[in-house]
């Protein structure tokens, strides 16, 4: 895994793909800033899940804790001015799109100065004006609203493109199949990308398909793919620009599957009676931000002391979203039927 | 004055907002070369391109799955579902997706998207291509639901439903497309017809006909052959929209006449009309002279034998007998 992370050849080559090792070329500051998202995500998500164990919050919280690569490396890939569609866990994706930490929290509390005004919770975050073209509550959800977003793309000539997140569920909804094949037909500047963190709700990947990769769909389709260890930030990055610059040259989707691991159970009441702890203690020792720190700190791109100084810059940024969060507000009562029509 | 087909005043506001704005493209089965299964689309390729006149394969969620997603990215598409049957197939797009992501995202989005289909039985095409299912969608908050009865307010509300920013379901009735019984007079220009403005389309003094779309049609046969066989004189209100409803409309029609009979080709049973009756009861009890009669399909399929099909769904004599039966409770 480390040694994957270090490697300095030109290219990484992945089921026959010369994917570019781009990530070499980025500004050191950047790297930083990647690091920088995949503590904002787990601190945030560590906050979440203390404000569910206090009863804090009213609905439920999908954590995406454990996955954190796969957002910050696929979103830092693609331009600011690109699109995303997120999914029920959606948290990661947004804040590496951007977001306001304060204005998430202050929406999973319920409260006005929400993203959502306090109407769509954890599962509705958007953020229009930064390309989160939002959250979803339904497994697959995203899939539609990405390939239109594809293309309005295309017929405004606008060269962006769209990252659509969904997970290993989201694979067996019907719409993967139906928005997939019209994207293929269609070239449009999509790349979906499949986080396949090995359980949808209890089910395992492995009992939910007959196949060995996710991305073997790809077949079906007509359009390229491949699958790629979502826990290696680098690896992410690279292949995910790889794709993308193919998207925006015009050659049509892409069905990217990033493999990974949900540390925490699928939403607030899961037992998580369908896994071992082992399994659980396994996957975290593939820890995506610990692989990624120390390959920054073996490259001198920061110091140990840098990232212990990043980290405590995050835990008070988290600080002073949670405060903002609790004084906010609650809607007015009388707010309850704004906004359901234009 | 030319007169057209209400299949001719519909591609008609397609094509003049085309030219007008081009955000507007057309998603849907078979609409290109084919023109749509009912020909509603016929030559609109030649003039427009396969970019803005866009076939699909038959993938009704991704017809509009796509949609939603270009009209909140700053399209204005207009999807065709060729059988208000297969909404079904789209209806979590529909519901989940089209009418709560303005809400959700807690008003930051909008969603400007018309869902044409056709609706409506009358063509033997059985169970599954000739529901009314406007109760569906009806009842969602965030849609709009349309159904224009004759050529004029086609055209009318379907540039109103291009031009709104809500996404909209547009249902048509293929009995009134290319009827030339149906033909009138429909001005060149564009003009709209507001959504949630019902329409009166013929005045009378002892009773008030609610429906929509073809039951309008079969509303005014009735309530000529009553006017020239027994000297009544029916009010017959078009709703044109069903969300927005235009109650006040029809609530100042009651308050003229004293009595009401409400006139549906959907189900009975949890039907639109039951809301139209209940608003017009909490609203306007007291101008109610006679108890409300619903003339709706019959609770069962639409079956495919002639026979069975003029039974299930409303005809004159069903109507007649509606009417005539408000009057004897009087």
């Amino acid at each position: 895994m480390e040694k994957t992370l270090n490697k300095k050849s030109k290219y990484i080559n992945t089921d026959g793909y010369k994917i570019e090792d781009k990530f070499q070329d980025l500004d050191d500051k950047i790297k930083v800033e990647m690091l920088k998202k995949m503590y904002q995500i787990r601190h945030f998500e560590n906050e979440t899940e203390q404000f569910i164990i206090r009863g804090a919050i009213h609905g439920t919280c999908h954590l995406y804790v454990g996955e954190e690569a796969t957002a910050v490396g696929a979103i830092y890939a693609i331009r600011r001015d690109d699109y995303i569609t997120s999914t029920h866990r959606g948290h990661g994706h947004c804040i590496s799109k951007g977001a306001d930490l304060s204005m998430m929290m202050a929406e999973l509390l319920g409260k006005r100065t929400g993203y959502c005004k306090g109407k769509g919770g954890s599962m509705h975050i958007a953020d229009i004006d930064a390309g989160n073209l939002g959250a979803n509550g339904v497994v697959g959800g995203g899939l539609g609203i990405a390939t239109g977003a594809a293309l309005t793309c295309k017929l405004k000539e606008n060269s962006k493109i769209v990252l659509c997140f969904f997970g290993d569920g989201a694979a067996n909804r019907g719409i993967f199949h139906e928005t997939v094949n019209i994207a293929s037909i269609w070239d449009l500047p999509v790349i979906y990308l499949c986080e396949n963190n090995v359980y949808g709700m209890s089910m395992p990947t492995k009992e939910a398909f007959n196949i060995k990769k996710i991305s073997d769909r790809k077949v079906s389709y007509g359009i390229d793919g491949l699958t790629i260890d979502g826990n290696n930030l680098i690896e992410v990055f690279n292949t995910v620009s790889y794709f993308a610059s193919r998207c925006r040259d015009g050659e049509g989707p892409v069905l990217i599957e990033s493999l990974t691991y949900r540390w925490k159970g699928h939403s607030k009441s899961d037992a998580q009676v369908y896994r071992s702890k082992e399994e659980v203690k396994s996957w975290m020792k593939k820890d995506p931000i610990l692989q990624y720190r120390r390959a920054l700190i073996q490259d001198g791109v920061l110091t140990e002391k840098e990232d212990k100084d990043l980290e405590k810059e995050v835990i008070g940024q988290l600080k002073e979203a949670t405060a903002f969060a609790k004084e906010s507000p609650f809607p007015d009562k009388s707010e309850v039927e704004d906004d359901v029509y234009a | 004055m030319r007169e057209i087909t209400y299949l001719e005043a519909i591609r008609e506001a397609m094509a003049q907002m085309m030219r007008k704005n081009s955000d507007i493209y057309l998603i849907g089965e078979d609409i290109a070369q084919y023109g749509g299964a009912f020909g509603v689309t016929v030559g609109m390729l030649a003039e427009f391109g396969k970019e803005r006149i866009r076939n699909t394969p038959i993938s009704e969620a991704a017809i509009v799955g796509v949609g939603i997603g270009s009209a909140v990215t700053g399209m204005r598409p207009i999807a065709e579902i060729m059988f208000s049957d297969f909404m079904t197939i789209s209806m979590e797009q529909i519901v989940n997706q089209a009418a709560k992501i303005r809400y959700m995202f807690g008003g930051k989005v909008k969603v400007p998207l018309v869902i044409r289909t056709a609706g409506g039985g009358g063509t033997g095409a059985a169970a599954q291509h000739s529901q009314s299912l406007q109760g569906l969608v009806v009842h969602i908050p965030g849609l709009k639901v349309v159904m224009p009865s004759c050529p004029y307010d086609a055209k009318g509300l379907l540039i109103a439903s291009i031009n709104d920013d809500n996404p909209v379901i547009f249902i048509e009735h293929k009995l009134l497309y290319k009827n030339k019984k149906y033909i009138e007079h429909v001005p060149q220009k564009m003009y709209e017809v507001p959504l949630g403005s019902a329409d009166i389309k013929r005045k009378g003094t002892d009773i008030s006909m609610v429906a929509t779309s073809f039951m309008v049609k079969k509303s005014l046969e009735v309530a000529q052959i009553l006017a020239e066989e027994e000297n009544i004189e029916c009010e017959v209100v078009d709703l044109r929209t069903l969300r927005p409803l235009d109650i006040d409309t029809v609530l100042g029609s009651v308050k003229k006449t004293g009595r009401l009979v409400c006139v549906e080709e959907a189900c009975s049973f949890g039907g639109f009309m039951g809301e139209v009756v209940s608003q017009v009861v909490e609203k306007g009890f007291d101008y109610l002279d006679a108890p409300v009669v619903r003339v709706a399909g019959r609770n069962c399929p639409v079956p495919y034998s002639l026979v069975l099909e003029q039974e299930m769904i409303p005809g004159v004599e069903r109507i007649k007998k509606g009417v005539l039966d408000v009057l004897r409770k009087a």
